[in-house]
């Protein structure tokens, strides 16, 4: 390394050390022996890991955050899907303002949104349960899945469902068998990615839940009684899953496309 | 009289204020190589894409078969169709791509392996049933495109433009190939194409079109050495286009006076119209041979080599434009060199104006 580099080289360990840090740190005191999650570190320890798998509450929200993920990221890709279909093949009317209306949520904050749907699902009576939470994730995920497919509609698959229409294929086996499949990887994006922003989302699922809860949410009523290294390790276990996903959407659908 | 393959009863096209096809009427024998033949904005592969179910037109019929098929969609009509640019299904491999219209159909699934592996076998592909179709040359999914289309047994199979992405030379031997690949099934094919001499290696019948209607139809052989329009004698191959005026009728046989001279013609117009005479570069000769009549002395402008002959600009003076004549490949000429020139009248051809 020279003088010339030297700056540049710090500046990236600048940049790195402020984005990393702090999960770094979550991360090492999660294997803390004490009760307390500040220096000096005196693990490790698995113990607080151990706390975690033993208290029901946290395992339930966890299995209600996958249930809540995986259905809505469903329901979102499929959506997005039909959607981006129909204003990639037909003309519609209004095509333009209706292809605004479904990706504007994306400019819109969370909180609004979760704000929108309290009072809606308060007013039509609808009583908050993990559906009301699935239905908020469907709602800041779907314009995200429409946009991904959308952009990934091309001439290419429109020849080929030309094609598939001319041997006789009918409009689902279409769908079906041609476009879908053609779609591959930007569905997979599209799901993981929406697994992703509904495993990690809070305030949705916080303003729209009532007794049975995200693990977001429930970590959160953790923090209120204060910092122990369970939340550490509860935090740490849902980085390295939401770092899993990611990981699984580079090694899939980025590594394909490369080559 | 057996029933037509196709039938276009005054099938007419608007796009807005473009009249793409204006009441075509054309008839498409059983068995027949058809190719529509003519400049983009023709009309030809509008007439492909209302054959094929992927235009509505908006007037007229279609008929396959006998059957009024125009409104129906493409997937229920027995037409099978080689697209451009192949439009494989890049998820499937190559088995799987031949299979698609039989899967479609319900075909029982051993039924099924067998006419695959017939189609394959027919097109000469029958190793690469397992590979992906991306691992293929252009012309490899060329006969794929085609294996695909052919095995599900079409009434008609469409070729729109099929060998435009392939190299001059893989061209022409696809042509080859699917000239007699159709002798070999039997199929009506409606094939698309700008390219003449693709058109006339190939068809049996040769459909030129121009601005939305058909301006000329026949075996490849009359279309070239008899065409009955100006824009057809000058768009299939060179033509050296004069201008000429009808002195007498009789017997459907004209006097036509021209810069070159006076031609005793077959042909129907009232004496004083205008028409044009084409001539072909090849029917003009340098040697008088037997009976040709002498126009005097061209002066050469310039030559271009083609390999089986040079073709050359050269003056006459009795003509204000140069005209085309071809030499033989070993003569070489330069500008200003003097040709005597020679024709045979019978090679001449009356064209309207």
């Amino acid at each position: 390394m020279n003088i010339r580099t030297l700056p540049a080289a710090l500046y990236v360990l600048l940049l790195y050390g402020f984005i990393f840090l702090p999960v770094l740190v979550l991360v090492l005191f999660s294997f803390q022996e004490s009760r307390l999650p500040v220096p000096p570190f005196d693990g490790p320890s698995l113990a607080w890991y151990r706390a975690m798998l033993a208290d029901d509450r946290l395992m339930d929200a966890l299995v209600n955050s996958v249930l809540v993920g995986v259905v809505s990221s469903l329901v979102a890709v499929t959506l997005g899907f039909l959607a981006a279909y129909a204003l990639a093949r037909h003309r519609l009317p209004l095509a333009g303002l209706l292809r605004g209306l479904l990706t504007a949520p994306l400019t819109i904050s969370y909180l609004i949104i979760g704000m929108g749907l309290l009072i809606t699902f308060n007013s039509l009576g609808v009583p908050k349960s993990l559906w009301t939470i699935g239905i908020g994730h469907v709602v800041i995920n779907l314009p995200l899945c429409f946009a991904i497919v959308y952009s990934q509609m091309g001439a290419q698959q429109a020849h080929a469902e030309r094609a598939a229409r001319d041997l006789g294929a009918r409009e689902w086996q279409v769908i079906v068998l041609i476009t879908a499949p053609m779609l591959w990887p930007a569905l997979f994006a599209s799901f993981f990615l929406s697994l992703t922003f509904s495993w990690d989302e809070f305030i949705i699922a916080f303003l729209v839940s009532r007794f049975d809860v995200t693990l977001p949410v429930e970590i959160w009523s953790m923090l209120r009684s204060g910092l122990n290294p369970k939340t550490n390790a509860i935090g740490s276990f849902v980085f390295v899953i939401s770092f899993l996903f990611v990981l699984l959407l580079d090694l899939v659908v980025l590594r394909k496309r490369a080559a | 009289m057996s029933v037509p393959a196709v039938e276009f009863r005054d099938v007419s096209m608007r796009f807005g204020d473009i009249e793409a096809l204006s009441g075509v009427n054309l008839t498409v024998e059983e068995g027949a190589y058809m190719v529509l033949l003519g400049p983009s904005g023709g009309g030809k592969t509008t007439l492909l894409n209302i054959l094929g179910g992927f235009l509505e037109p908006s007037g007229g019929r279609v008929l396959i078969r006998g059957e009024d098929l125009t409104h129906a969609p493409p997937a229920r009509r027995p037409t099978t169709t080689v697209f451009q640019d192949y439009a494989l299904f890049p998820h499937m491999n190559v088995a799987g791509n031949v299979a698609f219209g039989l899967k479609m159909r319900r075909v029982p699934k051993r039924e099924q392996q067998e006419r695959v592996a017939q189609a394959l076998d027919l097109v000469g592909l029958a190793h690469t049933a397992g590979q992906r179709t991306h691992a293929l040359s252009g012309g490899q999914r060329q006969r794929i495109a085609l294996a695909r289309a052919l095995v599900v047994e079409p009434s008609v199979l469409l070729l729109d433009e099929p060998l435009g992405a392939l190299d001059m030379k893989l061209r022409r031997q696809m042509q080859h190939e699917l000239k007699i690949i159709q002798q070999r099934v039997g199929t009506t094919f409606v094939h698309v194409t700008h390219d003449q001499e693709e058109a006339m290696a190939i068809a049996d019948t040769i459909v030129v079109m121009n601005q939305g209607s058909i301006e000329d139809l026949g075996p490849p052989e009359r279309i070239y050495l008899r065409p009955v329009s100006r824009f057809t004698a000058d768009f299939m191959g060179d033509s050296n286009l004069i201008e000429g005026q009808v002195v007498t009728q009789r017997d459907a046989q004209l006097t036509v006076r021209s810069a070159l001279g006076e031609f005793e013609l077959p042909g129907v117009a009232e004496p004083g119209t205008w028409v044009t005479l084409a001539i072909r570069p090849e029917h003009l000769h340098t040697d008088p041979g037997d009976g040709r009549l002498g126009l005097g002395n061209a002066q050469v402008l310039e030559c271009g080599f083609y390999g089986t002959h040079h073709q050359c600009d050269a003056t006459l003076a009795s003509l204000p434009h140069p005209i085309k004549v071809r030499i033989d490949q070993k003569r070489l000429l330069q500008p200003g060199d003097v040709l005597p020139l020679y024709l045979d009248p019978s090679d001449l051809v009356v064209l309207a104006r």
